[in-house]
């Protein structure tokens, strides 16, 4: 009888493993399938089999960064995604912070009326008149103000809730030892908010990264355009060369990628927040 | 303590700025753009009434299809997310050895940019050489081998298979921080009495878990009603307009300079989203004490 249990219960074990993996292989497949796909010749590629080459071309990659020209569009994307990260995390503390300690009405209505941007769509079609208004019309500072206002709402969010679990009374002892209203902000309060700021920013950087649409409507010209957008071009010229394609799809994907490895727990803490409460 | 002078209003006001300049602000004028004539080849708007809104209701145009295309695609990855995202949360919070490997895996899609995925699976869904077909034929399943995105029947379908692979990953991180919150005791309990695993999920999982349910399923109805990246990078509405959603049409109509009906398709979104938006936003700023 117990030994019956027993193997019931390692045979459960069993399948839920192999479930787990045969998931994860569907997952991974088409990821692998780009990978492997960029070490093959243009033939080989053709196939579109997912398997691995005999003889890896590693220059796939350094005609792919010269004929897609990588490069521009690389430092693109990573001024586009610092400057928001960087913009976007300062403006958001600054307002979450006061919002969240100074709990006036006009903060409390204030909070609401940014957090309702999580869920409003954006009007590309007068944002455009506005741009053009604002003299931001195709130029890279108005794309990195764009990301910077679209994500506020969010980012905001997830600092005003960090930000309620401080405890006030490091706030009141600073105070009394004399420190001004911007000391007490960088001095103690931002310290302590370490780990949500480093959400914020994993978050930002992987948003802004991965956004094509707003370059697609507010940038005119290809020297402007960040890697997504590059790639998804250079996949409408060389659509037969689909080993070029992969190693371009490779490494427009390496930088989040690689984020998502180091920061996996600052972003599933940021993801999370908000829709698991008791 | 003098909170206004510990804590000074004008730390929010850069927030602020940007935000109601470039984010509120164009809604707000998208309403009201909606009742004129305005398009690329004319600065000067006239009102012109509800004439954009007759356009898009009319059933001369094809616009009452693209919403429709819109709800239907919310509904269906609305529930297909949630439900695939419910069993792969159940499964991985059980003693499954790589945990984390697992976990990371299954989130990865989420990281990558929509439009790479939207490429990945343009080349999976190739009716001659792609690896779907490719393995349909391996196994003999030469019948089954389609032209996906490219035939107008299946294209809505496989344009909302591929937004749910990418987008599972996500309701099931949810869901398992969701479980995991569940506390030990009622499963304990449950073994004492001798439920079984489907018992458990059904009378305890379940119920405990329809808070987190009723967030994801809001976050994937907005996410829905405002899908672009995914449609646009696989089919950008094609076949025909198979696969037409409001954002894909509202870029369409941007692009032909048709200013005042893409506006008018923006605020149908606008609308539609802030109602769902706001019981959102309650639930979500619920627990923070005095605010709601």
């Amino acid at each position: 009888m117990n030994s019956m249990v027993k193997r019931r219960q390692s045979l459960i074990t069993f399948g839920v493993n192999a479930l787990a993996w045969l998931l994860s292989l569907i997952l991974l497949a088409p990821l692998l399938l780009i990978l492997f796909n960029s070490f093959k010749t243009s033939k080989e590629a053709s196939a579109m089999a997912l398997s691995l080459t005999a003889n890896p071309q590693w220059s796939n990659y350094s005609v792919v960064i010269e004929k897609g020209k990588l490069g521009t569009t690389f430092f693109n994307s990573l001024l586009y995604s610092v400057s928001s990260v960087l913009l976007c995390t300062l403006l958001s503390t600054m307002a979450a912070y006061v919002m969240s300690r100074n709990r006036r009405k006009l903060h409390n209505f204030l909070y609401l009326f940014i957090v309702l941007g999580i869920a409003m769509p954006i009007n590309f079609v007068t944002l455009m008149r506005v741009m053009q208004v604002t003299k931001l019309m195709n130029k890279k500072i108005g794309i990195i103000l764009l990301y910077t206002a679209t994500q506020i709402p969010f980012n905001v969010f997830l600092i005003h809730s960090f930000v309620g679990k401080i405890p006030v009374e490091i706030d009141e002892a600073a105070v009394i030892d004399g420190a001004p209203a911007t000391g007490l902000f960088i001095q103690i309060v931002l310290p302590l908010m370490k780990p949500v700021l480093v959400t914020v920013m994993v978050l930002t950087f992987l948003n802004t990264w991965n956004e094509f649409v707003m370059p697609l409507y507010f940038l005119d010209s290809s020297t402007k355009w960040p890697m997504t957008l590059a790639v998804y071009n250079f996949f409408g010229m060389y659509f037969k060369d689909w080993n070029l394609v992969c190693a371009d799809i490779v490494m427009t994907s390496a930088p989040v990628v690689l984020v998502y490895l180091l920061g996996q727990k600052y972003i599933v803490a940021g993801m999370t927040a908000g829709a698991v409460k008791g | 303590m003098n909170k206004n002078r510990v804590y000074p209003t004008w730390f929010a006001l850069g927030a602020l700025l940007l935000y109601v300049v470039l984010y509120v602000l164009p809604s707000v004028m998208g309403l009201g753009y909606s009742f004129t004539d305005w398009s690329e080849y004319s600065w000067e708007v006239h009102f012109v009434g509800l004439e954009n809104f007759k356009t898009v209701f009319s059933a001369n145009y094809n616009y009452v299809r693209v919403l429709l295309n819109t709800l239907r695609f919310t509904a269906v990855t609305t529930i297909a997310k949630n439900a695939i995202g419910l069993m792969l949360a159940v499964l991985l919070t059980k003693k499954v050895r790589m945990l984390n490997f697992h976990r990371a895996v299954m989130y990865m899609p989420c990281v990558l940019s929509a439009l790479i995925v939207g490429m990945i699976f343009k080349s999976i869904m190739d009716p001659k050489v792609g690896l779907l077909n490719t393995a349909l034929r391996a196994v003999g399943l030469n019948g089954l081998a389609q032209k996906w995105i490219y035939d107008s029947k299946l294209a809505f379908p496989s344009v909302m298979a591929v937004d749910i692979w990418k987008g599972m990953g996500y309701i099931m991180t949810i869901l398992i921080a969701g479980i995991m919150s569940i506390s030990p005791v009622y499963y304990e309990a449950a073994a004492i009495d001798g439920g079984n695993a489907w018992q458990c999920f059904r009378h305890i999982t379940l119920p405990m878990l329809t808070p987190t349910l009723t967030v994801t399923t809001v976050l994937n109805v907005i996410y829905g009603l405002r899908v672009f990246d995914t449609v646009y990078a696989l089919t950008n509405g094609g076949p025909g307009f198979a696969t037409e959603v409001l954002y894909t049409a509202v870029y369409k109509e941007f692009s032909k300079g048709r200013y005042a009906v893409g506006t008018t398709l923006s605020t149908i979104i606008t609308l539609l989203t802030l109602v769902v938006g706001y019981f959102m936003i309650k639930h979500m700023v619920k627990g923070e004490g005095d605010l709601a």
